[in-house]
């Protein structure tokens, strides 16, 4: 039981997807202007992440090694297909906020990174239970980040306004520049406060659907320091 | 021809896909630490971009609007660009070794690109024709080789840099693309009324 319980909590903190593996940055910047477009996000590629997680592991003997990759985006891709479907018939005003984003979800390296490091080497079980807590670090990621961007950048949280940031809000938090910026913010928060001696952050190679191919030959991880 | 004009400079300058849409992070973030890297992957990319666009636009307008089947989009283009990736890979290292041999690491990593599945996706939701599709698309593969380069250049000159120790390596990477993304909303608007009659 321990176990299930360490299972769903590393997502949230030890291994946050968004903060500490540095996944899935694409979506992080560009849906984290207000709470809840990035909530809407979150719950979208949580659902998705689930999916993909349970049948991945459940199919994990049946799809040869040499395939993998090409299989995993299908499946991704058909699930994605679905919630989009779903957040157009049920939930047009997220449809408009997310736009483009939506779709591309079939590329969050999150998804098929967990495919990769986890669902095809573990029972489902403890795949859906990986992909809920995997989920939910990545909504609590960009949750904290969307609040600072709104706060800041609008004046509002949820829509509703605040009283003093409202009439003295920075806008350039909610465009291209506030994001990159936030993003860099919090990871060095994180990187001053983690626990354990924080190992030099790079770019997420471990995650990379790709890596088998270019075993970190273009990202250069391994010069690191 | 003007709006081809429009389209294109816009791409580049406005709407640059790494630095206000946040497309292909993942790739300027990870390959932008060496020039010629950099350079590598953009011109792999320009190159995707189009052939990608290319073909799925006419799959879009003659097999899958025709047959109500707009759906499928989602799965169709991201297999589409994946054996795209596989099939440029393979003509390469058979016809012409050298380009193969400085492209070629990075061609796999670009199926998994959102830059690619984005652009694709964006020219359908604009409505726009096969050649300002091609525009489009040249557009964004030049803006993504603008802004890797100027990174390139950037970081290159944080390597050397004192900087407090939390922020090594990712933070202050972001924060100077986030200083490099505000130097280009300096362009919001001149495209327009350049062209503005």
């Amino acid at each position: 039981m321990m176990n299930k319980l360490d299972n769903f909590t590393k997502g949230i903190i030890k291994e946050n997807p968004v903060l500490v593996l540095i996944l899935g940055t694409c979506p992080t910047l560009a849906t984290s202007t207000s709470v809840s477009s990035a909530i809407g996000m979150g719950a979208a590629a949580t659902v998705v992440l689930l999916c993909s997680n349970i049948v991945i592991s459940a199919l994990r003997k049946v799809i040869p090694d040499k395939v993998r990759i090409p299989c995993y985006i299908v499946l991704i891709a058909g699930f994605v297909t679905m919630v989009q479907m779903l957040v157009k018939a049920f939930a047009p005003a997220l449809d408009e906020s997310l736009g483009i984003y939506l779709p591309l979800i079939v590329v969050n390296c999150i998804i098929l990174g967990r495919a990769e490091m986890f669902a095809n080497k573990n029972k489902v079980v403890d795949s859906a239970i990986d992909a809920l807590g995997m989920g939910a670090g990545f909504t609590l990621a960009l949750c904290a980040m969307a609040a600072i961007r709104e706060v800041f950048g609008s004046g509002t949280f949820m829509g509703y306004p605040i009283p003093v940031l409202e009439s003295n809000n920075i806008s350039i938090m909610t465009m291209a520049p506030g994001g990159f910026f936030v993003f860099g913010l919090l990871i060095a928060i994180v990187n001053k406060f983690a626990t354990n001696k924080p190992k030099k952050r790079d770019f997420g190679c471990e995650g990379c659907p790709s890596r088998a191919v270019c075993k970190g030959s273009s990202c250069e991880s391994k010069e690191g320091a | 021809m003007t709006k081809l004009i429009i389209i294109l400079l816009s791409a580049v300058f406005i709407n640059n896909y790494v630095l206000s849409r946040f497309l292909g992070i993942c790739p300027f973030l990870g390959v932008s630490k060496k020039l010629d890297s950099a350079t590598g992957m953009s011109l792999a990319v320009i190159f995707v971009m189009m052939m990608a666009t290319a073909v799925t636009w006419p799959i879009q307008m003659f097999l899958l609007n025709p047959n109500n089947l707009g759906y499928l989009q989602t799965i169709v283009f991201i297999l589409v660009i994946a054996a795209l990736v596989q099939l440029v890979e393979i003509v390469l290292k058979r016809y012409i070794p050298a380009l193969h041999s400085s492209l070629g690491v990075y061609l796999p990593l670009i199926t998994t690109n959102c830059a690619v599945l984005g652009v694709t996706i964006l020219n359908i939701d604009e409505g726009y024709t096969f050649a300002e599709a091609m525009v489009n698309s040249l557009g964004s593969g030049l803006g993504f080789f603008l802004a890797m380069v100027m990174f390139s250049g950037v970081r290159s000159k944080i390597e050397g840099a004192d900087i407090p120790k939390s922020f090594k390596g990712l933070p202050i990477t972001l924060i100077a693309a986030s200083i490099t993304s505000l130097s280009f909303l300096g362009f919001g608007g001149v495209i327009e009324n350049l062209f503005a009659k």
